[in-house]
């Protein structure tokens, strides 16, 4: 059985109209949208996919949206008109707008340009990213300025370790994050926990040091390393390269939250679902 | 409490149980709304000065979950073969006279189920059969050749074309062989009055219909008028009977709540309805409740006690039904529904501390189906009693929620909810319920000219079938809107007869007793198969659809060439055809003459019956396979919701209220994990999905919190989980008292869960 997903009442995007529209009407290319996003920020969010990513984490859920093509192309109207009928919804829950990916920076225009229009509307935005870009670019630092909250991914503070599992350096990532302390933009950190890998005392005691130099930083999630995004690998001909290691279980993610904190990460920062006692 | 004196200049004098209460037009008229208005103390702080279970109640509960569970394992516990239930039947009956604090029960002794023969004699042998029992003969002699039952009365005068519409499952679940139920009894009104009071105002009104020509209508009035004086008679001998005398009003908290579940045990002994819901109770009870904490006179350990007890009471109602009907219906369900919280109309919450109380009885006693408590939500709730509501929606499953906000203009504030969605106006209002129509078997006639695709027969008018290699939208969108006409007018004609026999052969007089003279009837029309109908339109509609035909040109299954959009994912190419169903259904039913000119109502409810309902409908263009289970109530059919649980929330809030009084049913089903991280995330992510949903116009929810997992262990080990309790459509269950195939389909329904 065929079944169209529910954007498909949108028309495509006009990108075949002129260069100077294509500027005032920034498109995305959007994978999916989740109306009960619930894990990407507080309240309940209206989470917008984004295809294509910089990034090729060993570990990645969403192996089918590292590609720049595919997903559909959508204004900003478009997305708009969609998101608008879950105001209700994020509004009685202190929820809003979650931009997620693939890499959102890499489409920062088009998210900028979303998030203005959520801020004029009073609607919260928050940012899902691995901070992999340019502080260079306008559309990125105009892309922050609309962001009430980055959701940001710390894969490995080992530079070789981090090359490993996600095929780049850690530096930009390492800008990014000061770039959000200086500016004092509100941050949660999120770090997956991979048995034997990020959850080692070598990478976990500079991660509690570096963390807690974070003055924005509000929060800390460990998200437990799951084998549910590995049929997404065998979907495109691929093997996770992470097939052989075992998911993360509750005691992992506790273990390595006590260890953050006796490293001296503020406990306070910690989600409620990482502690031991949940 | 505010405390007034009376002053009246009237020559009624008031009781001295009224002393304390605030005077107004409900000391001269029934008018229990009034009183409450006038006397009930809102509730705006948390849950923490909830008590737990009394000792009293701890050992009184245990000693029932023994019987329960003995109860479980045979099915029935007992059964009285020999007498035929009415209010003053049975000997009075205790569970354990030390530790009750609130008495009565339907038989003499605790889940014995008494035999109910005036619906019908047939479904009380085959009850009493399947379980090991024999009917005493005499009394099937009594019901056969000497006592006419509403069964047989509906089955003289059913139309040859009305019982093959039944028997091919395109009209079903008809109350034609068992009580219809669905009306509240405003079991307040012997609490707030005393019998006598009641007794003597029904007699005024037998005395206004002293009229000079007295026609049909005057004369059925006159008598079940004098019937419901009766039964008010006796159930002053029935509370006699365990030491109590309710002619006069009640004078505490203890003789509020005994004086009214008095009156409801009289109506559920004197009627098997398929729905026998309490109303709208607790906020009525506070102000008693309230008025003894205020002198001393009670704590509130004894105030939840009292509620507990209430509750243990209504857990323990049985009825003596047939196994098919409870596969049909799942767990021997009664709906003992209670109507929790909303708003005043003066915008005031009508949340009291008693509204908690009885929600805090999932704790003290732990989740049950029964009482089927329902929280009636608008946005303008206290924040605190949304949050508990919450929190105990996460930790039971056990409750349901309604939209105050969008039926408190239909119904002001003091209706209750019947069954599962059915609002009234308590003591104003009832209902003559009429189950529900398969509008997803109607396409298919309309597809095969009347043919019923499982049965060969001609049951629909004979049309010219569709013979086209590709289904033109148009083209089928035509002829279904004359098969729904056909069925609007069949089924109605079945109900007109089914109640115009009800009323005849076994009429609640107890419950009407319990209502004003002038009530307002509805005629409670239901759809099933809305989600299969509505994606099946679609995909004829946006993609390519050729029906597969057997030799006797019957399609048989369908391919599907394309995509089409699915209800429920909040695109509104297909919401609108499920809005247009509903709607051209209802104007259908809307141009039907109907029995004592009732006006008809519609709802989008299945209970569990979408299971059955499945079973007897062949393949349909949106792809599911001859046999499948629909989806229940006006959910999307699952696995086809695409952009989360919130796209169907506004999918099915979509379907309009004002087409489908009678109530439409969504069950939401959802892992904790993804509801939120921790406890007050979840909490907070369900107080902020209720308030969207009905903000968008959703109508109910039934919302479930639970693991997959969890439920996959109750199949293979019930034992370890008797009091597992699960919403289905418009109430909740026993998950381990569901058949094999409908635990399976519960496990199947779209659980939202996702990376």
């Amino acid at each position: 059985m065929a079944v169209a997903m529910g954007k498909a009442e949108v028309t495509q995007c006009p990108l075949e109209q002129t260069a100077l529209k294509l500027s005032t009407v920034p498109c995305g290319q959007v994978h999916s949208v989740e109306t009960m996003g619930t894990l990407d920020g507080p309240g309940l969010r209206f989470v917008i996919f984004l295809q294509g990513c910089p990034l090729h984490c060993a570990y990645c859920h969403n192996r089918d949206t590292w590609s720049r093509s595919g997903g559909q192309l959508m204004t900003v109207d478009q997305v708009w008109a969609q998101l608008l009928r879950y105001r209700p919804y994020m509004e009685a829950s202190g929820g809003g707008v979650t931009v997620s990916g693939g890499e959102p920076l890499l489409q920062a225009p088009f998210v900028a340009s979303l998030f203005h229009r959520c801020h004029q509307a009073g609607i919260h935005t928050a940012l899902d990213t691995s901070g992999f870009a340019s502080l260079r670019q306008q559309a990125v630092t105009d892309l922050l300025a609309q962001t009430d909250l980055v959701l940001l991914s710390l894969k490995a503070m080992d530079r070789a370790l981090h090359l490993r599992l996600t095929g780049v350096p850690p530096e930009p990532t390492r800008r990014f994050a000061a770039y959000l302390a200086e500016h004092a933009i509100p941050a949660w950190i999120r770090v997956v926990i991979i048995p034997g890998i990020t959850d080692t005392p070598a990478n976990l005691e500079p991660l509690a040091a570096y963390v807690s130099s974070l003055p924005n930083v509000t929060r800390v999630e460990l998200l437990p390393f799951t084998k549910l995004g590995e049929p997404k690998w065998t979907a495109l001909g691929d093997r996770s390269p992470l097939a052989d290691v075992r998911a993360a279980g509750d005691q992992d993610v506790a273990r390595a939250a006590t260890f953050l904190v006796e490293h001296g990460l503020p406990a306070r920062l910690l989600s409620p679902d990482c502690l031991p006692d949940r | 409490m505010a405390v007034a004196t009376v002053v009246s200049s009237r020559s009624d004098a008031i009781p001295d149980a009224w002393q304390d209460w605030v005077p107004g037009p409900w000391q001269h008229r029934i008018d229990v709304r009034d009183f409450i208005q006038r006397n009930y103390t809102p509730y705006v702080g948390d849950a923490s000065f909830l008590e737990g279970p009394s000792a009293a109640t701890q050992r009184l509960w245990r000693r029932c979950q023994e019987l329960l569970a003995l109860e479980q394992q045979k099915g029935v516990l007992d059964v009285d073969t020999h007498t035929p239930s009415t209010i003053t039947s049975h000997q009075p009956g205790y569970i354990d006279r030390e530790d009750e604090v609130i008495v009565g029960l339907q038989t003499d002794a605790p889940l014995r189920r008494a035999i109910m023969p005036f619906g019908g004699i047939r479904m009380v042998e085959q009850a009493c059969s399947a379980y090991g029992y024999t009917l005493d003969p005499e009394v099937k002699k009594v019901f056969t050749d000497y006592r006419k039952t509403h069964n047989q009365g509906v089955f003289d005068a059913y139309t040859p074309e009305i019982r093959k519409a039944r028997h091919a499952g395109i009209i079903t679940g008809l109350p034609d062989a068992y009580g219809r139920g669905r009306i509240i009894g405003d079991y307040r009104r012997v609490a707030l009055y005393g019998v006598d009071f009641l007794i003597r105002r029904k007699q005024e009104a037998l005395t206004r219909l002293e009229t000079a020509n007295l026609n049909e209508e005057t004369i059925r009035d006159r008598e079940e008028i004098t019937e419901q004086i009766r039964a008010l008679e006796q159930l002053k001998q029935m509370a006699a009977s365990y030491g109590f005398d309710i002619s006069g009003p009640a004078r505490n908290a203890k003789e509020a709540y005994q004086w009214l579940y008095f009156a409801y045990l009289a109506a559920v002994k004197q009627q098997n309805g398929a729905a026998m819901s309490l109303g709208r109770v607790s906020t009525f009870l506070d102000i008693y409740v309230e008025h003894d904490l205020q002198q001393g006179t009670l704590t509130e350990a004894e105030a939840q006690e009292l509620a507990d007890q209430f509750i243990i009471k209504l857990r323990l109602v049985r009825f003596l039904r047939t196994p098919e009907y409870n596969e049909l219906f799942s767990g021997d369900p009664t709906w003992v529904t209670e109507s929790l919280g909303g708003m005043g109309v003066d915008g005031r919450p009508l949340v009291t501390r008693n509204s908690f109380r009885f929600l805090q009885t999932l704790y003290n006693l732990g989740p049950a189906p029964e009482p089927n408590l329902t929280v009636l939500w608008s946005s303008h709730l206290p924040a605190a009693w949304k949050r508990f509501c919450a929190q105990v929606s996460t930790d039971t499953s056990a409750i349901q929620y309604e939209n105050d906000d969008l039926m408190r203009p239909y119904w002001g504030d003091d209706y209750g909810i019947a069954c599962c969605v059915s609002a009234m106006r308590i003591g104003k209002q009832m209902q003559f319920f009429g189950a529900r129509a398969n509008l997803a078997k109607a396409l298919l006639y309309a597809i095969n000219g009347g043919i019923d695709e499982k049965t060969r027969q001609q049951v629909g008018p004979a049309m010219p079938p569709i013979r086209d290699e590709v289904l033109d939208y148009d083209k089928v969108m035509a002829a279904y809107d004359r098969m729904l006409d056909w069925l609007a007018q069949t089924y109605m004609n079945a109900l007109n007869i089914i109640h115009y026999m009800h009323d005849k052969y076994c009429y609640e007089s107890l419950q009407m007793a319990l209502h004003d003279e002038d009530v307002y009837r509805t005629m409670a029309c239901g759809i099933a198969g809305l989600s299969v109908a509505a994606d099946s339109l679609s995909a004829i509609k946006y993609a390519k659809v050729k029906p597969i035909r057997d030799e006797q040109g019957i399609a048989v299954d369908f391919q599907v060439e394309g995509e089409w959009p699915a209800y429920g994912n909040d695109d509104d190419r297909v919401d609108a055809i499920a809005v247009d169903l509903v709607h051209r259904f209802a104007e259908k039913l809307r141009r039907q003459p109907t029995y004592r000119h009732a006006v008809p109502t519609l709802s989008v409810l299945t209970i569990t019956s979408n299971v059955v309902y499945g079973k007897k409908t062949g393949t349909t263009p949106d792809g599911r396979k001859a046999g499948e289970p629909f989806a229940p109530g006006a959910n999307p059919m699952h696995g086809r919701d695409r952009n989360g649980a919130v796209a169907s929330c506004n999918s099915v809030a979509k379907l309009p209220y004002a087409d489908a009084q009678d109530g439409i049913s969504y069950t939401f089903s959802i892992i904790p994990s993804v509801l939120g991280k921790s406890e007050p995330d979840r909490v907070t992510n369900l107080v902020g999905l209720l308030d969207g949903y009905f903000t968008r116009g959703g109508h109910h929810i039934n919302v479930n919190v639970l693991n997959r997992e969890t439920l996959l262990d109750a199949m293979d080990h019930p034992e370890k989980y008797p009091q597992l309790t699960i919403r289905v459509s418009g109430y909740a269950v026993n998950f381990v008292r569901l058949t094999r195939e409908q635990q399976l389909e519960v496990i199947h329904r779209t659980f939202h869960e996702r990376l």
